[in-house]
Parts: structure tokens; C-alpha cells; sequence
């Protein structure tokens, strides 16, 4: 055992200790398995191939201590309000390190054979719905952030739509890290289950406020049913001291649609994982990614489709714009199984450097085993084009103006995908912000 | 207008101008003839700042300024349009967007208010009459899928827009058919005044039958090699370039 899993092992006995009779319950043992699970694995180093460019070593030998409780740590209405998109959502779930806040959520009256609330909520009144799907798509026995996750899940967010539901207006699920030390550790998992024939417009952003080093590790489980159409959009902006570790695994029934765009631009070191499933024939999952990193950021994004059955299609297009001594990492799995035919997989990893320092490392990997197949795979390295800025100058536009509006421009392709508005438009400030004369690219 | 004296350019280490020498005034036309490779795409670039072009030796003067201490976007916003030879795609910026950037820029500089996007769309409305273009162009990315025709006349159209004083055409001709021509030059004539000038770098003498030059100046080997009227350019257009090239005795010129 590594002796910085020690910590965890300790801290697990004082979550178990809290638990009061319910430690005996189903999920209780499925937090058993994963603490186990951890202690053998440890963190991963970059020995293991999976984790080869992306050191979490400033991870391991930092003692977070896992947030076992709700408290608000000072966040404000005010803080909220500013993350916050409005009426254009029907509902807002606020998490603050983890922990579902009654006070900052919102939600209006739910259509019949819709359920929403917190995992801990859901735990407590839905034990047989829970039960049958929590921790059963996430793989924690090959993956020790996952098992931590899985060891310290208490709370994150809970939905159940049933055969035939939609919901008409998105919801929006913010994430807050607060508190002044830092020092601890989020553990939020979520878990999304769709019916057969149901629709699901989900927005999730991920904002930290605590100027000190924290890890949010995060796990989300979500099962599309058949017939299912989910869109989602996920913005990670946590403070520039944190360390943020995403996995979520996505289930696919037949002929659902899936529609992810995930955005990263916070954060000291982030590992996006993203895995779909698909469990059924006729199937399509569209997977778009847009970092933005700078100075000493490193932002990891890695995704696995697993084409287990045939006539499914994924497309994964995956950007990233690094400045300063920022790396990235991208890499993309796809598995074409025996009887996967008439699969049609297209992967796209395109990389914008700024500065000479800038470094990506990007990995296709795709393993078929079918033959009747599509399947596709690009990336590209490179920095602006030298005639396009001068194209730009020679027409009036100041020379970082113009680097900025192709920098945009390159952003731009993945942002404005993101589906809901008013997201987007928090999206489009963000990135005009960190242009060097965003105010110039705003105003035109 | 503009004064080149004695210019020598170099690209990628090779000297390709061995001393230019033209003046213009407000008000004229002047065409640059010359064969292929004799330095007429270089005096283009080194006027509109291309980087990679050092200038080793002379001076360019525009309107009493130093022309190359200038950033390209300096020399624009004084009034100095390059229409591009071949202009370039930039996907993900629409045309308009790109346009008012370059507006605003300059109308900025030159101490005006910046246009808000009503009187923008005014301002283009009337300006795509005077190029024939079509409207759907504008909200396409930067000449991305534009045809050959398109984006020459894309490039006649910003210049409608920015107004400038000293328009410099690179072989806008080329690539064009008769009717785009027409609609290319008509643009151009369009927008003569006695106050601006127009210098028309070409290959052949067909778009100075529509844009009537002033002058007309052989550039060979990177030197002008000769200078004259509109006279010229049909005497060059029958007898070809050759009996420059011996006139001034230089046998080993580019092809």
C-alpha cells in the first residue's frame, strides 16, 4: 500500500463511524469494496499507461480530507446568482463540496414519473431505484479514482425519468468548491437514469472559489433508454489551484441520441474521462471538447467508445488551446467488437499552441475487430497561421486583435455548440476574457 | 502620394527588388506590368508590410511618411489596401465580423466613431451593389468554399469598405473570367476620385482595358525597365516582354 492511501483508509473509518445503522446498507458495502479496491491500487503513476503524461503525484502526497458533510462555507446568494442561468432553466441543483444545499437549490413542479434530487435524498427513499444502477457502469476496480469516489459517495445528483417523460426545460447542476484552506476533497457522484422514449437537457458547471488546493473528483453514471435523446453541456471552471478528476460513463440503449460538449478552462491539473457504452444497436453519440489552458495547466482528456453492438455511431471532435507552459493531453479509445458492423466512428483531436513552451500529447487509439466499418481518426498540432494574421492586419485589425479573433475563432467551432443560451454566452465572456484584447473581439 | 526610391528587397535571403523607383500621385492610375517572377508580387507585399520581405536598401515615402517603419495594420489604417493575389480562408470568422473589425479599426484611427451594427449593415448593403456580390457571402466564413471569382471580388468589396487612399491590386485579375472582370473593374473605377490612386500589378494587359491606367511601368528583373503611357501595355500586350528584356540587355532574366 502506498502510505499516502493511509489517510483515505483513516478517513473512511470516521465516515463509517458517522453512518449510524446504516452501515450496513447495499450501498454501504459497495463503499466497502471501493475503499479495499483503493488501498491496492493506490494513486496511478505515470508508469501506468493510462496515466503516462499526466502526473498526479502533487495529488497523492497531499492529504485531502474528504468533505463528509454539508456546510455552506460562507458561498452567497450572490455567487450563485452570478453561475447561475437564469429562467431559461427549469431547475437549479447546487452542490457545495459535494454536498447537495437545500438553501441555494431550486425546482420547479416536476411533470409526473420525473424524480430530482440529491443521491443522498435518493439513497434514504429510493433504495431499490437507486440500488439497481448505482456503481454498476463505473469499473472502480480498475480505476482508483473511481474507487475513491466510489468509497466516499454520499450526495451529487439524482434523477430518474420514467419510460415516456420528458423534461422540457433544462436543468442546470452547479458544483461549487468553497473554502478558504482548501485542502479538501469533493467526492461528487451523480447518477442519471432515462426510460425508455424519454428527453433530458442537462447543463453542469463546475466552479471552485477556494484559493487553495482542493480535488474535486467527480463520478457520474448515466443510462440512456432506448428511443432516449440526452443533451449535455459541462463547464469546468474551478479555481486555478484546484485538481479536478471527472469520470463519466455513459450507457447507451438503442437508437438513443446522446450530445455531450465538455469545456474545460479551470483548474491547476484536470482529467476529463469520458466512456460510452453502447448496449444496443442504432445508436449516436456525439462528443465535443473545448480546454483552454495557460500557465502551468495541465488538462487531460480521455475517452473510450466502446461500439459493443453494430450500426452505432460516435463522433468525438476535441480542441484545445494552450498558452503559456500549459500542456494537454488527449486520448481517444475506440473499440470496434466482433459483431460491432455497419459502425461508423469518427475522432478529430485538433491542438491550437500559442507559446513555444505549450506541449500536447494526443493518442489515437482504435482497436477493431469488426470488418463492415467506418472509422476515422485525426488530430492536428499547430499554431495561428502566419497569412491569416497578416490577411487580418492588412485590413486595419491590430495584430493581437487579430491572433485573439482567431483564436476565438478556433474556440468558437466547440462553443458554440453548447446548447443552452445562456451557458453559452457565460462561455463566450469567459474565453473574451482570457484573450489578450477580448474587449476588442467582444465589441466587433 | 507615394515615393519608392531605390528599393531592394529580399525573400528568404535572395534579393528579388535590385532598386525601385516610382512616384505616385493623388489621383492616378498606375499599372506594373512585367514578366513572371520579375519582383511585381514582392513591391506589393513590401508596400502592405508582409513580414517576410526585408527590405536591404532605399525608402518609401507615403504621404510624408516613413512607409516602412509602419505595422501592416498602421499602413492600412493610413489608407493603404492590398487587394490580395491570393486571398486567404479563414474558417470560423464570417466576413462581416471580419469586416467591421477592420472598419472600426480604422475609423478609429482616424478619429471617427466606430460604426454599431444598423449603420454597419447599411454601409454594406450599399457597397455589395457596387461589386455585384451576394449577400449570402456575408455571413459565410472569411472565403472559405468561395469560387475564384468570389473571392476577387470579396477582396474589391473591402475595399469598398475601407475607402483607402492608396489601393495596390495584385494580379486581381488572374483567375477571372470576362463578366467577373468587368464587375471587378467597374468597382475599381467606381471608387477613382482625384483624391486617391490606384497601383494595378498585372501580367496581361486585359483589366487595364476596364481600370485605364495613367502610366504603365515594366518592371524586369526587379528593376522598372521601362516606363510610359497607356500606350504601353498594348505594345506589350502584342510584342510580349522580351523586347524589354533586350532593349535593357539583360539576357538571363527569370522565366
Amino acid at each position: 500500500m502506498q502510505p499516502q492511501s493511509q489517510q483515505y483508509l483513516v478517513e473512511f473509518d470516521r465516515l463509517e463511524k458517522s453512518l449510524n445503522g446504516m452501515a450496513s446498507s447495499a450501498v454501504h458495502m459497495i463503499r466497502r469494496e471501493a475503499i479495499a479496491r483503493f488501498s491496492e491500487l493506490g494513486f496511478p503513476t505515470t508508469k501506468h499507461e493510462e496515466w503516462r503524461f499526466t502526473n498526479v503525484a502533487p495529488v497523492a502526497r497531499t492529504p485531502f480530507e474528504p468533505v463528509l458533510q454539508y456546510d455552506a462555507q460562507g458561498v452567497t446568494a450572490e455567487l450563485v446568482d452570478h453561475y447561475s442561468l437564469g429562467d431559461s432553466v427549469g431547475g437549479l441543483l447546487v452542490f457545495i463540496n459535494g454536498h447537495w444545499s437545500k438553501e441555494y437549490s431550486r425546482l420547479s413542479s416536476l411533470p409526473g414519473g420525473v424524480m430530482i434530487e440529491s443521491l443522498a435524498s435518493a439513497m434514504r427513499t429510493k433504495g431499490e431505484l437507486v440500488n439497481g444502477h448505482l456503481s454498476r457502469y463505473v469499473r472502480f476496480a480498475e480505476h482508483s479514482f473511481a474507487a475513491l469516489n466510489t468509497a466516499f459517495m454520499q450526495d451529487g445528483l439524482f434523477i430518474h425519468l420514467s419510460d415516456g417523460t420528458t423534461l422540457e426545460e433544462p436543468l442546470h447542476v452547479l458544483y461549487i468548491a468553497a473554502g478558504s484552506t482548501g485542502g479538501f476533497m469533493a467526492s461528487p457522484r451523480n447518477l442519471v437514469v432515462m426510460g425508455k422514449n424519454s428527453r433530458l437537457s442537462l447543463a453542469e458547471t463546475y466552479v471552485g472559489v477556494a484559493q487553495a488546493p482542493y480535488l474535486t473528483n467527480a463520478v457520474s453514471e448515466v443510462v440512456v433508454g432506448e428511443d432516449s435523446i440526452l443533451e449535455h453541456d459541462k463547464l469546468q471552471i474551478e479555481s486555478n489551484q484546484a485538481y479536478h478528476v471527472g469520470l463519466t460513463v455513459i450507457h447507451q440503449d438503442g437508437r438513443s441520441n446522446v450530445t455531450s460538449n465538455a469545456i474545460s478552462l479551470g483548474g491547476q491539473l484536470v482529467r476529463n474521462e469520458v466512456t460510452v457504452v453502447f448496449a444496443a444497436e442504432g445508436s449516436e453519440s456525439t462528443l465535443n471538447g473545448l480546454s483552454v489552458a495557460t500557465g502551468k495547466q495541465l488538462v487531460d482528456n480521455h475517452t473510450t467508445i466502446d461500439h459493443a453492438h453494430p450500426k452505432c455511431a460516435s463522433h468525438e471532435l476535441y480542441k484545445s488551446i494552450l498558452d503559456g507552459n500549459a500542456r494537454g493531453v488527449f486520448n481517444g479509445k475506440i473499440y470496434v467488437r466482433p459483431d460491432a458492423q455497419q459502425t461508423d466512428a469518427r475522432q478529430t483531436n485538433k491542438t491550437l499552441l500559442l507559446s513555444d513552451d505549450a506541449v500536447v500529447n494526443t493518442k489515437p487509439q482504435l482497436e477493431i475487430f469488426a470488418d463492415d466499418v467506418k472509422c476515422t481518426h485525426g488530430a492536428t498540432v499547430g499554431q495561428l497561421d502566419e497569412e491569416q494574421v497578416f490577411y487580418m492586419r492588412s485590413r486595419g485589425i491590430g495584430e493581437q486583435a487579430a491572433r485573439d479573433l482567431l483564436t476565438y475563432a478556433f474556440a468558437s467551432d466547440v462553443a458554440g455548440r453548447v446548447h443552452i443560451a445562456p451557458l453559452r454566452e457565460q462561455l463566450d465572456a469567459l474565453l473574451h476574457a482570457r484573450l489578450r484584447e477580448g474587449r476588442i473581439v467582444k465589441d466587433i | 502620394m507615394l515615393e519608392i526610391k531605390n528599393l531592394h528587397a529580399a525573400v528568404g535571403g535572395k534579393e528579388i527588388l535590385h532598386g525601385v523607383n516610382l512616384a505616385v500621385n493623388p489621383g492616378e492610375v498606375h499599372a506594373i506590368m512585367g514578366p513572371n517572377g520579375s519582383g511585381k508580387s514582392t513591391l506589393a507585399g513590401v508596400l502592405a508590410g508582409r513580414e517576410s520581405y526585408v527590405v536591404t536598401e532605399g525608402e518609401v515615402t507615403y504621404l510624408g511618411k516613413n512607409l516602412l517603419e509602419m505595422a501592416p495594420e498602421d499602413r492600412a489604417r493610413e489608407g493603404i489596401f492590398l487587394a490580395f493575389q491570393y486571398p486567404v480562408e479563414i474558417p470560423g470568422v464570417t466576413n462581416t465580423y471580419f469586416l467591421k473589425a477592420g472598419l472600426n479599426a480604422v475609423r478609429k484611427h482616424r478619429g471617427q466613431e466606430e460604426l454599431d451594427a444598423v449603420e454597419f449593415l447599411g454601409l454594406v448593403k450599399q457597397k455589395l451593389r457596387l461589386v455585384d456580390m451576394d449577400p449570402a457571402l456575408l455571413n459565410r466564413p472569411v472565403n472559405e468554399g468561395f469560387s475564384g471569382g468570389e473571392k476577387k471580388r470579396n477582396e474589391i468589396f473591402q475595399m469598398a469598405i475601407l475607402e483607402p487612399k492608396l489601393a495596390i491590386l495584385d494580379e486581381t485579375d488572374s483567375g477571372l473570367d470576362i463578366d467577373a472582370l468587368r464587375i471587378v473593374a467597374d468597382g475599381v473605377n467606381k471608387l477613382r476620385s482625384k483624391d486617391n490612386a490606384v497601383v494595378v500589378v498585372t501580367h496581361y494587359q486585359r483589366l487595364l482595358n476596364y481600370i485605364v491606367p495613367d502610366k504603365v511601368h515594366v518592371l524586369v528583373d526587379g528593376r522598372i525597365a521601362k516606363s510610359g503611357g497607356k500606350g504601353l501595355a498594348l505594345e506589350l500586350e502584342e510584342k510580349g516582354y522580351d523586347w524589354i528584356k533586350d532593349e535593357i540587355g539583360t539576357a538571363s532574366v527569370n522565366g
